[in-house]
């Protein structure tokens, strides 16, 4: 039945409009349509305006498919196919026309018409509405939100122990997200006396960085400082992990921080991460025991075992240094400015 | 990371016993238990070999969906069932008939079925959202069409993940006028994969870590894949923040992968009398896992894929994309054959046992090494081996085999320096929005119809490849396209993002239009390190694959990463059609999308089923 009615189209391209319409069986349905497309796309009659693109794909590629010109549209099904049942299954004769170029072009003007949801016209449209909202949401609009402790250590030293942690939350989509960060050090004893808060905005400006403001709130011994942080976190090349930013305090005090840190695999489960933090300052805050310039620098090696991806302790060593003005407080306080010190700790998050 | 090396050593010890595990799990539905003989009824034609003894059958179909108790060795957790089984029940329809399935939701959430591959009027396809509202709970919803084609498919649930957590099962139509190939024996072979941990909780781990799942990365001291990776090719990898073991997302980590809802340790097992020939009807029913299938000793008779009959092809392993099917023709001997389905990563394997009596195994071949990317997969063309990597420099490389055009192409692209080579040159695919959800765009994609699959190339036996594929007779529709749809799939691994052209559904994007009854024609440009399987539904369309007339028919094609595939689709069906890569999680990430057919016919009464002429 198909193949007789192939023959028929072969044989006459005149009879194709009426018997392509037949065999969709909507021969009104197909009117209409042609009538919408209006249209040089399919008409049969005239020569169609994308004949260059067309018969360029013909001529370009294979004798076989120089077809006639005015077989466009259904025409072309005529021409086709002549030389389909010419070359019967001969399939090396037909593998150009398969890959002959087809032009691009936008969809016919009966492709934009009636609803925007079809299946409104059946079910109700209010609940197509919702489900249509879940769908929507469903692919490609979760949200994440994850609870990070990246460090959690103790640096043991001669005197009182260090303790040190560096936390997260994140939650939010792929593009916009919310993080609240923290981190901060004490000493097994005295508590913390250290610690930073920031809570940022982050939106999705690459396909490996983020751009993040928001506020930091330091927390000190000594005076609290308000700041505007902004930066940029994200995966630089080598598998860099990056987090760069700079806070503007409420004193006009203007200072940055840098973190890079790089998961070197040796095994599956055994990873060796070389951590390099740095502190920079604008100008000399006596009041943060802090001088201008570069103020402080943490290198560190950690090797951790990830028991599970999300829970790996740890051990390593960190080189520990205050620079210029900053080193001077920091002696004058009783602390060693450049000291390496052993660090034991535990990352997760869940 | 189970699978590896725990994994053979128990299964090789559970093979040795037998498959006594099924006696513990009350789920599996009479045609999915092991031990199963699939025979005739007695006196039935060879060639039909319809399975009555189990299926569901007839003008109305009960289904219900629940929450049952799953069991895989001693863990248990809730599955998402059909009938209280997973996979759901056999359902058999013939060619011509009409069907109601009526579909009980026993669930607290909203469900739906969907008829995969299934020719039908929009309204039945079962895409909430799209085609139909969803079954809400405690609502029985029913599905009529008219059944227009025959085959082997299947269903699943197109809601929430619960494809990922069993709700899934198959579904064969016998053609009206009895199989062009008859088969003494059918069985139907359904492959899955089941994670004790949730999809949506998958999806949320991949978010935070992307490499979550992957225990098989080229680490300092290992090198899974058997080749160590030099120093060189270890910066160039790390400098586009890519890894070449990115083979799969989720992985034997946390799969079992399951034949008819057995884990490898108490296989299916299906009997044969030897010599008798047999059809396997197997269908890639997971949600996550392309797999390599194989029934070592036994060469494989390709007769249909996706349901639509081809020309008889043999080969040796066919890599099967999640919601393939293949139906083989098999001829086996007085012995036992072990069907082995390896995950595309070989981090895990699904498995049965094939023999002519019961309690009979044969061996089960080791997990293979795991594949690795290579230039080629990063759409460098085939440029440069793994080793060369100088693709990278736009310069350094020498070209091997391909084709002229493609390599005329790259010689020009040499030749305007690196720039065009660049791993994100938005001139290279000007169709893409340049978003974060895109980590690269691969400069020159190729026509890779007649590639084998991932971690194939080199293994010495016969693959089957979509260029092997052609169908028996003269294609339905004999017109050209008119038009090019060109559609890139996208994606950033490292954010977890999926999308086509760059845009998530989520993001509210156009649908690509049809008008009805227009051939256009589908080229699927993967600009991603991933093999994507890509279904539309409501179509079957022709695969372009050089055989012209004689182009298969599918409902879904693997897209294997720096490549592109081309399918020619006759919009003869009015209405709105789901698009989207079937790797469950890439889906429900964003790379979903809805094909419109206009305009819908507006007379009362209509009829969908007639436009399509058999």
């Amino acid at each position: 039945m198909r193949i007789s009615l192939a023959c028929a189209l072969a044989l006459s391209p005149l009879t194709v409009p009426a018997l392509a319409l037949a065999q969709t069986g909507h021969a009104q349905m197909d009117h209409a349509s042609h009538g919408h497309a209006g249209h040089d796309m399919t008409g049969m009659a005239q020569p169609a305006p994308e004949d260059d693109g067309q018969s360029h794909a013909g001529h370009g590629s294979n004798d076989a498919t120089t077809m006639p010109d005015d077989h466009h549209g259904h025409g072309g099904r005529a021409g086709h196919h002549t030389m389909a049942s010419d070359t019967g299954s001969d399939t090396s004769a037909m593998a150009m026309p398969d890959s002959a170029p087809v032009p691009h072009a936008p969809p016919p003007a009966a492709a934009f018409s009636g609803p925007a949801h079809a299946a409104d016209q059946i079910y109700s449209p209010e609940a197509m509405g919702e489900a249509r909202h879940m769908v929507t949401h469903e692919m490609g609009g979760m949200r994440t939100t994850f609870v990070q402790l990246d460090r959690l250590e103790l640096q043991p030293t001669k005197g009182a122990d260090g303790l040190a942690f560096e936390a997260g939350i994140r939650t939010g989509g792929d593009i916009d997200r919310i993080w609240i960060k923290t981190e901060g050090e004490g000493e097994i004893g005295s508590g913390i006396n250290e610690a930073e808060v920031s809570a940022l905005w982050s939106h999705a400006i690459g396909a490996w960085f983020d751009l993040q403001g928001g506020v930091r709130q330091r927390l000190r011994e000594g005076p609290d400082r308000t700041e505007l942080a902004v930066g940029v976190q994200g995966l630089a090349p080598y598998m860099f992990e990056l987090d760069a930013a700079a806070y503007l305090s409420t004193h006009g005090e203007l200072t940055a921080g840098v973190s890079a840190e790089v998961d070197q695999r040796l095994t599956q489960r055994l990873i060796l991460q070389p951590r390099v933090e740095v502190q920079l300052s604008a100008q000399d805050i006596s009041e943060l025991e802090m001088g201008s310039g570069l103020t402080s620098l943490e290198a560190g090696l950690r090797l951790r075992y990830e028991f599970a991806r999300e829970f790996a302790p740890y051990i390593g060593v960190e080189w520990q240094k205050k620079f210029g003005a900053t080193a001077r407080y920091a002696r004058a306080a009783g602390e060693d400015p450049d000291r390496i010190v052993a660090v034991l700790g535990i990352r997760a998050w869940f | 990371m189970i699978s590896h090396a725990m994994n053979r050593r128990a299964l090789l010890g559970a093979v040795a016993s037998t498959g006594s595990a099924a006696a513990i799990c009350t789920l599996f539905p009479d045609w999915a238990r092991a031990q199963t003989m699939h025979h005739h009824p007695s006196g039935a034609a060879p060639g039909s070999a319809p399975d009555t003894t189990s299926a569901l059958q007839g003008e109305d179909i009960k289904l219900s969906i629940a929450r049952t108790p799953f069991s895989l060795g001693k863990r248990t957790a809730m599955a998402t069932t059909v009938n209280g089984s997973l996979p759901g029940p056999l359902i058999r329809l013939r060619e011509g008939q009409d069907v109601r399935l009526h579909i009980t939701n026993g669930l607290d959430v909203d469900t739906s079925i969907h008829w995969h591959g299934l020719l039908l009027p929009f309204e039945m396809d079962g895409v909430p959202g799209v085609t139909f509202p969803g079954i809400r709970p405690g609502e029985t919803f029913t599905y009529r069409f008219p059944v227009r084609q025959s085959g082997t498919y299947w269903y699943h649930s197109h809601s929430g993940g619960q494809e990922g957590t069993g709700l899934m099962g198959p579904l064969v139509i016998d053609p009206a006028d009895g199989e062009r190939i008859a088969a003494d024996r059918e069985m139907v072979i359904v492959l899955s994969d089941w994670s004790f941990t949730a999809p949506m909780e998958i999806l949320r781990k991949l978010k935070i870590a992307p490499d979550y799942y992957n225990f098989r990365q080229q680490t300092w001291f290992e090198a899974p894949s058997g080749k160590p990776m030099a120093l060189p090719d270890k910066l160039k990898w790390g400098r586009m923040r890519m890894s070449p073991a990115d083979i799969a997302d989720v992985t034997g980590a946390t799969y079992s992968y399951l034949v008819n809802g057995h884990a490898p340790e108490a296989p299916w097992s299906g009997l044969f009398h030897p010599g008798e020939r047999v059809r396997l009807r197997v269908i890639n029913a997971s949600a996550m896992t392309l797999f390599n299938l194989r029934i070592p000793g036994l060469p494989l008779t390709v007769i249909a894929a996706d349901g639509s009959d081809v020309k008889p092809v043999e080969t040796d392993e066919v890599q099967i994309g999640v919601a393939e099917t293949y139906d083989f023709l098999v001829t086996p001997g007085d012995r036992a054959y072990t069907l082995v389905a390896e995950s595309i990563d070989r981090s895990g394997m699904a498995c049965a046992t094939l023999a002519p009596r019961p309690g009979m195994r044969a061996p089960l071949p080791p997990l293979r090494k795991p594949p690795l990317l290579t230039m080629k997969d990063m759409g460098m063309g085939d440029m440069g081996s793994m080793n060369g990597m100088g693709a990278m420099d736009g310069m350094d490389h020498s070209m091997h085999h391909g084709a002229g055009e493609a390599e005329a192409k790259a010689e020009a692209k040499s030749m305007d320096h690196a720039g065009s080579m660049r791993m994100r040159d938005p001139d290279n695919a000007p169709g893409v929005t340049l978003t974060p959800g895109v980590d690269m765009i691969a400069p020159m994609p190729v026509d890779r119809t007649g590639d084998r699959g991932l971690g194939l190339d080199d293994v010495d036996h016969r693959v089957l490849v979509y260029t092997d594929l052609e169908a028996p007779g003269p294609r339905r529709d004999m017109a050209p396209p008119t038009r090019e749809i060109e559609v890139h799939l996208t994606g950033n691994m490292e954010r977890y993002m999926w999308s086509f052209d760059g845009q998530r559904f989520s993001e509210i994007v156009e649908p690509i239009r049809l008008s009805h009854n227009e051939r256009v024609r589908f080229k699927l440009v993967n600009l991603t390190m991933m093999t994507h399987p890509i279904h539309l539904h409501g179509f079957l369309f022709d695969l372009v694959n050089g055989k012209g007339d004689r182009q298969p028919r599918k409902h879904t094609v693997n897209v294997l990463p720096g490549g592109f595939v081309a399918f020619d689709v006759t919009a003869d069906a009015p209405g709105d059609w789901a698009f989207h890569c079937h790797l469950l999680l890439h889906m429900m990430s964003g790379m979903f999308n809805v094909v419109t057919v206009r305009p819908l016919e507006d007379e009362p009464g209509r009829d969908n089923a007639a436009g399509d002429v058999a």
